[in-house]
């Protein structure tokens, strides 16, 4: 019953996505684009929670990724929109999407299989070195607009778009991870050698979860260009993939309800900060440096499950 | 039919000779004991038979099969599963989900199946969970399926990791010094656990021990290793009386 | 030729300055086992406490640029100094225990903390750098410029890599910390006191990072608050390159992303030049991640 009831969640959610959308322009445009980044956020954050929570390969090069799909998405929809005006435009984002997260996955791809033998820091230091060589060589690019950025991208996306994103990446990734296949990840981030013993093939683990985080990434990125319409390569840094990873790690990694919770609230935190503009990124770093030395399980922690927590909720605690 | 034979395996880093034309068969329902002083190279042993090292020369055979280049995963299909000397449970799993783990190597459906929901998923995942069920109450373990594995005592511990193993279904299995750190009552619970565990699921086991009561009283054959050299080999009586033994473990005797 | 041996002598200098935060880099990995993400922002800090000193040092010498330049010097890689040792005393050492994923974690706080933090102090503009040394040309010839500058930069640089060689070779407290190096659990039931060594450490890196701030000043004369983060990583992929944990490969390792750097400036393209380093990080991890002259250490089951 439980079983099929994931599907009915998802439903319901691409429902309720298309309903608010057709609402969007009641919103306060300013609250509105905060809603949409929290949106992409949460994609972002729980794409790279299956990386390095779910897996444990510690990646800093997410942005990289975002950045391949959000410059495949804008030139695919830049192409096809120039020739617009027929029914099928309804189309033109999603290809867009794909499209843009099939080139983020081949890139994950090409970044997992040879990087995955490395631990720790290195890999960590290694795919920082390709999100930023993946920025430098756009940058290089005339026909993305090099430095200058990508102009003119049609504004496709809307509520509807990113919310249904938002529902099924949530909904892939948890059954996932419940899954007994799924448990491979887990598998491979506890120890790697027990993982290997038990008939886990740790390396096409490791490479599944790169391609996964990276094709839901580059979704993200998509999502984003055709939001706001204009990308540069500035806007990808690693210091975006360290945003990305701190939602991660103050949500407590492995745990897909405390990472959106941490995607929420690290979304509107500096925005709320924004009186205080030039001391937000001081009290961002510093809150970052406590909560690792006071709580390093992250704010929710790993074994913040919803389902325990809604199984406490239901079952009173048993008198003695 | 002899399940496993290592046949002149040397295992050598850099200068350093571990093992050295090493000679060894087992049979499909044998409980053999591989014993000998620290640093004798028996967990080198294992790790060139479970793929975590590659000999340097020789050959290790399993079911007929030469097994040298298979990696660890695929020695795990082969049928061969082991536990580890310095317990390698995982840590943030549950016994439950520990055991599920050993499953994985045998489903039928991949990721599409499991991220898409799509038929025959639930079928399976349902049979899976009556499979660990169904391990976990031979073992007595039903009732902690839910903690998390290293939260068990220590003893528990160590049989979660045989459970674990024997949930990959081999035909071999490996036990790196399964008695280590357990007090009297729970090694003889252990000498138990491994002749049922070799009736029930009628396989070979081969395990390292330090504790002669355990090696002596279970294992129907031992061989004896120093300095990665086979020195004796025979039943437990006669290894016990093994004057090359007893040099090995004491030293020289001394009048 | 001649724009060969300019490229050269570039390459040198800006590698000699790689080699000084690298050495940092590799001598905090020895003993502690993780990337201190926040070295590259004390390199900053020191440039910038170079910036703010100079002009109150120079009046105070009279203007003796034989005396103001040492000063500063020592002034910048003594609060560096204690820069660092305070980083590691708050922040590292109560997670010295911890995953490493979390001391990197909280590395990069840190690391965006010193950022920010100086763009708030500072102000986020470029600053340029005051002259501590007047550049004074020594060659002109039609084949090629030399001024002093460079010559001071590696000069600067080479005695104090010389110095650190001596302190961690040739005395007791270098010995204790390459015994800590080694095998930190021996070393301290030998009798070695493991925090004063990681604080030791900690100063030693420290202060060469500053000294490589004020060099980076003297040779680019404009400083910004944001100006560790690729000289820093930059500098860290050379003590990778070089073999992590070992000092001379950190030296060489910065000499040689220097010069390639330079190169692909000069030859190629500059805007390829903050790619340059990271493809090298990625082909020496692929082929031999023990770097230049480290030693591999495998996992034991």
């Amino acid at each position: 019953m439980k079983t099929y009831s994931s599907k009915l969640y998802l439903f319901v959610a691409i429902l309720t996505s298309l309903l608010v959308s057709f609402f969007q322009d009641e919103i306060n445009p300013y609250y509105f684009q905060i809603i949409i980044y929290i949106g992409i956020n949460i994609i972002l954050a729980t794409s790279l929670n299956l990386i390095n929570g779910f897996a444990g390969q510690f990646s800093l090069g997410h942005a990289g990724f975002m950045s391949l799909g959000a410059y495949t998405a804008s030139l695919v929809s830049s192409t096809l929109h120039a020739s617009s005006g027929n029914p099928v435009d309804i189309l033109i984002l999603p290809l867009a999407l794909l499209l843009g997260g099939a080139v983020a996955a081949l890139a994950g791809l090409l970044v997992g299989i040879p990087t995955l033998r490395l631990k720790g820091d290195y890999l960590a230091i290694t795919t920082l070195g390709f999100g930023e060589i993946i920025r430098v060589v756009i940058q290089n690019l005339n026909f993305l607009g090099g430095a200058r950025g990508f102009t003119g991208i049609p504004k496709l996306a809307n509520f509807f778009w990113v919310f249904s994103v938002v529902s099924i990446v949530v909904f892939a990734i948890s059954n996932l991870i419940n899954s007994t296949y799924g448990k491979g990840f887990l598998a491979v981030r506890d120890d790697e050698i027990a993982a290997q013993a038990m008939g886990i093939n740790t390396t096409k683990y490791k490479v599944i979860a790169f391609i996964t985080g990276a094709f839901f990434a580059g979704i993200a990125g998509g999502l984003y260009a055709h939001f706001i319409s204009y990308i540069n390569p500035q806007q990808f840094s690693f210091i975006k993939s360290i945003e990305i990873v701190v939602m991660v790690i103050i949500g407590g990694m492995g745990s897909t309800v405390g990472v959106i919770i941490a995607a929420i609230v690290l979304t509107i935190l500096p925005e709320a900060l924004r009186g205080i503009a030039e001391y937000r990124m001081v009290i961002y770093s510093l809150m970052l440096v406590v909560i690792m030395i006071s709580r390093p399980q992250g704010l929710f922690g790993k074994s913040f499950r919803l389902k325990e927590l809604v199984a406490k909720f239901r079952r009173p605690p048993m008198s003695a | 039919m002899n399940i496993l034979e290592l046949k002149e395996c040397c295992m050598k880093f850099g200068g350093l000779t571990a093992v050295s034309e090493l000679n060894v068969e087992i049979g499909s329902t044998d409980l053999v004991g591989m014993i000998g002083p620290n640093g004798a190279g028996k967990t080198t042993v294992f790790n060139m038979i479970t793929g975590i090292y590659q000999p340097t020369s020789g050959s290790v055979v399993f079911d007929r099969q030469e097994i040298n280049d298979f990696r660890p995963y695929e020695i795990v299909a082969a049928g061969i599963a082991r536990t580890f000397q310095n317990i390698r449970l995982f840590p943030n799993l549950t016994v439950f989900e520990n055991v599920q783990v050993s499953l994985n190597k045998s489903l039928k459906h991949g990721f599409s199946h499991s991220i898409l929901q799509l038929k025959n998923f639930h079928k399976e995942e349902h049979s899976v969970r009556e499979t660990i069920m169904e391990i976990l109450t031979i073992f007595k373990l039903e009732g902690v399926k839910d903690e998390l594995a290293t939260s068990l005592p220590y003893g528990d511990q160590r049989r979660v990791e045989i459970v674990r193993a024997i949930a990959t279904k081999p035909k071999l299995l490996l036990l790196d010094e399964p008695a280590a750190g357990m007090n009297p009552t729970e090694k003889v619970d252990l000498m138990r656990l491994i002749k049922s565990v070799k009736e029930q699921f009628n396989i070979a086991i081969l395990l390292i021990e330090h504790d002669m009561k355990v090696v002596m009283g279970i294992c129907e054959r031992i061989f004896v290793l120093d300095y990665g050299v086979k020195i004796a080999e025979g039943t437990p009586g006669q290894i016990k009386n093994n004057p090359k033994v007893i040099e090995a473990y004491l030293g020289e005797v001394v009048s | 030729m001649s724009e060969l041996l300019q490229q050269i002598i570039n390459g040198i200098s800006l590698g000699s300055i790689y080699a000084l935060i690298a050495i940092g880099y590799t001598m905090v990995y020895g003993v502690l086992r993780f990337i201190n993400f926040a070295h590259g922002d004390v390199f900053m800090i020191g440039g910038f406490v170079g910036y703010y000193a100079a002009p109150h040092i120079m009046p105070l010498v009279g203007g003796s640029v034989i005396l103001a330049g040492p000063i500063v010097l020592l002034l910048a890689m003594t609060v560096c100094s204690i820069l660092g040792v305070t980083i590691e005393k708050l922040a590292y050492k109560p997670l010295r225990f911890r995953p490493k994923l979390t001391i990197l974690i909280t590395a990069i706080g840190i690391s965006l903390f010193l950022e920010f933090g100086g763009q708030l102090l500072f102000g986020p503009d470029p600053k340029s750098f005051p002259t501590l040394i007047p550049s004074t040309t020594l060659i002109d010839s039609q084949n090629l410029i030399l001024t002093t500058t460079p010559v001071i930069v590696i000069g600067t640089a080479i005695i104090l890599i010389v110095l650190l060689r001596f302190i961690v070779q040739n005395t007791k407290m270098g010995t204790a910390m390459r015994a800590v190096s080694f095998n930190q659990q021996a070393a301290s039931l030998m009798g070695i006191n493991i925090n004063t060594v990681i604080s030791f450490t900690f100063v030693l890196g420290s202060s060469l990072a500053a000294a490589g701030g004020i060099l980076y000043g003297t040779l680019y004369p404009s400083i910004n608050p944001l100006m560790g983060i690729f000289p820093g990583l930059k500098a860290f992929i050379s003590a990778v390159l070089g073999g992590i944990g070992n000092i001379p490969g950190a030296a060489l390792g910065g000499l040689i992303i220097g010069m390639t750097e330079t190169f692909v400036t000069g030859y190629l393209s500059p805007t390829y030049r903050d790619a340059i380093a990271f493809g090298i990080l990625i082909l020496i991890l692929l082929f031999k991640p023990s770097g230049i002259l480290g030693r591999y250490e495998a996992e034991k089951v």
